[in-house]
């Protein structure tokens, strides 16, 4: 008699151990839901559709409380829908989100176009609870679903003249702003040794969903102790490059925004202190920390560097 | 027609009473919206935002009146104008208590910090400093009491608000400039009738021919002809 081995189950497949010990838990929430469903019916029908995502937990979270689903999805800097905090919610839902690719080219051994549904099963997802802190004075705290892009970028085989990694996202002049508001497409980088960092995370999922347009689905970079706008939304392609890449908000103003752009409470923008923020859903403000907290995991970066100069 | 151009005195009193409801109509909304939890992620922002947007507002419809005036022969307009320049105030005032005290929450070092360092703000400050005299002026007391020509030259410090407040908007700005620019080029067309109705008025005494020198101070008598 032949006994087949079983398949591979990738790791994606794998019921995280926290779901699978609260199995019960969650079929009785289902249930609940279907009912609650039912009665709602059919608004909540999109809603029960969406594939959770199933996270695993991560060492990098914090433990502070999550700022509510409806800050996170309802204000938002997505200048390509708007430039309100309220226009990306009410705009960005005319991008079409499959079919998507990335393309990641440049100085790789293997470059490679990676379907979205592909990187989704790449590697195991992992829920990363990160502090988010915009250029502008505000800050959230926002469960992230991805993997360290530091997987995705193993796989193409970054060759030794490699530098920094740059990150092009969509721009499709139908349906966004045409006017030259920043530099169209939005491009971003960092530093390669920063892009392989573990805490930097190519980003599918919030909240343990998908993303949703206006916060950049349906993939995003999440490098959580860098201002806001450094972590590219809807990204298309990743090149690896040599030479330090030009990004958006540094070609608009270079005075004020520089390619490091690390939180950093002791540098001012030149119109605003950066000293202080205010959490989202909460009253006073309270005081930034350097590399939004984050020093521990990536002070070590930038040793022996002016972080006033580079900044 | 003829109603329009001479409203009586309690028509005007009704439309005086209907133009301040709707200046407090903004107020009003923030602060339902401000006790409904409705102004959205960032209520300090939408407040902080609104108030200063509403002060330019004001500070422009003040400056519509001559002009409108002007185009239409409705002279009562400038009836308005008081209330809507003590408006513009209002809202100002309560911009800057917002920032003083919502956002900064009285951090005196900081709040200095911002008025020497960050020129939006110098020039924002500035603006709301300049306005106190035209508001402490705002009264019948103190038109008497400084005379109405140096009234007038005060009250004229507006138009240098308008621009500075037009300019504390643009630079605060990140990237885009639209909405500064409108305000900016409503405000170049408010300002630049004022200079070209006066440019035009100069003109016209110039084109007068100024009475010959041996008649000056002389009576002319018209006599009838014939006699």
């Amino acid at each position: 008699m032949l006994i087949k081995p079983a398949p591979d189950i990738l790791p994606s497949e794998i019921t995280p151990r926290a779901v699978f010990d609260d199995r019960r838990r969650i079929v009785l929430r289902a249930g609940l839901g279907l009912a609650a469903g039912a009665a709602l019916w059919p608004a909540a029908i999109p809603r029960a559709r969406a594939a959770s995502l199933g996270s695993l937990p991560s060492p990098f979270s914090t433990d502070e409380a999550p700022t509510k689903l409806d800050a996170v999805t309802g204000y938002n800097n997505f200048y390509e829908f708007g430039t309100d905090k309220g226009d990306p919610a009410r705009n960005a839902g005319k991008m079409a989100l499959r079919p998507w690719t990335l393309q990641v080219e440049g100085l790789v051994g293997r470059p490679r176009t990676f379907d979205i549904d592909e990187l989704l099963k790449l590697a195991p997802l992992e829920e990363r609870i990160y502090r988010m802190r915009c250029v502008e004075g505000w800050s959230m705290v926002i469960p992230w679903n991805g993997f360290p892009l530091a997987a995705l970028l193993k796989q193409v085989e970054p060759l030794g003249s490699a530098k920094y990694a740059e990150f092009l996202t969509h721009y499709d002049p139908e349906i966004m702003l045409r006017r030259p508001v920043l530099h169209w497409p939005y491009a971003e980088g960092l530093r390669l040794d920063e892009a392989m960092h573990p805490l930097t995370l190519l980003t599918l999922g919030l909240y343990g969903e998908p993303l949703l347009p206006q916060n950049g689905a349906p993939v995003r970079l999440v490098v959580p102790w860098k201002y806001g706008f450094k972590s590219a939304k809807s990204i298309v392609r990743i090149r690896v490059v040599e030479k330090q890449p030009a990004t958006a908000w540094n070609l608009a103003a270079p005075q004020e925004y520089g390619f490091y752009s690390n939180v950093n409470p002791a540098v001012a923008h030149p119109r605003w202190s950066q000293a202080s923020e205010r959490r989202i859903g909460e009253f006073r403000k309270r005081p930034t920390l350097p590399f939004n907290g984050y020093a521990e995991q990536v002070a070590s970066l930038y040793q022996g560097m002016d972080l006033r100069a580079d900044f | 027609m003829k109603k329009l151009r001479a409203p009586s005195a309690a028509q005007l009193a009704a439309i005086k009473l209907a133009v301040f409801l709707l200046c407090l109509l903004p107020a009003a909304q923030l602060a339902l919206g401000w006790r409904a939890d409705a102004l959205g992620a960032n209520p300090i922002e939408t407040i902080t935002r609104a108030s200063g947007e509403w002060t330019l507002r004001l500070l422009l419809i003040t400056l519509c009146v001559t002009p409108l005036r002007r185009l239409t022969g409705l002279h009562w307009l400038l009836r308005l104008r008081r209330m809507l320049g003590l408006f513009a105030f209002a809202y100002g005032t309560a911009h800057f208590v917002t920032y003083l005290w919502l956002d900064q929450f009285f951090d005196w070092r900081s709040i200095a910090a911002d008025i020497l360092d960050r020129p939006f703000i110098t020039v924002g400050f500035a603006a709301f400093v300049l306005l106190l005299p035209l508001a402490a002026t705002s009264n019948a007391f103190a038109i008497r009491r400084l005379g109405g020509k140096r009234w007038q030259a005060l009250q004229r410090s507006v138009y240098a608000i308008a621009i500075m407040g037009v300019i504390h908007f643009w630079w605060l700005v990140k990237a885009d400039v639209l909405e500064p620019l409108v305000y900016a080029l409503i405000l170049a067309a408010l300002l630049g009738a004022r200079a070209w109705w006066r440019e035009q008025e100069r003109r016209r005494q110039l084109a007068a021919p100024p009475p010959a020198r041996h008649l000056q101070k002389k009576t002319i008598r018209i006599v009838p002809m014939g006699k």
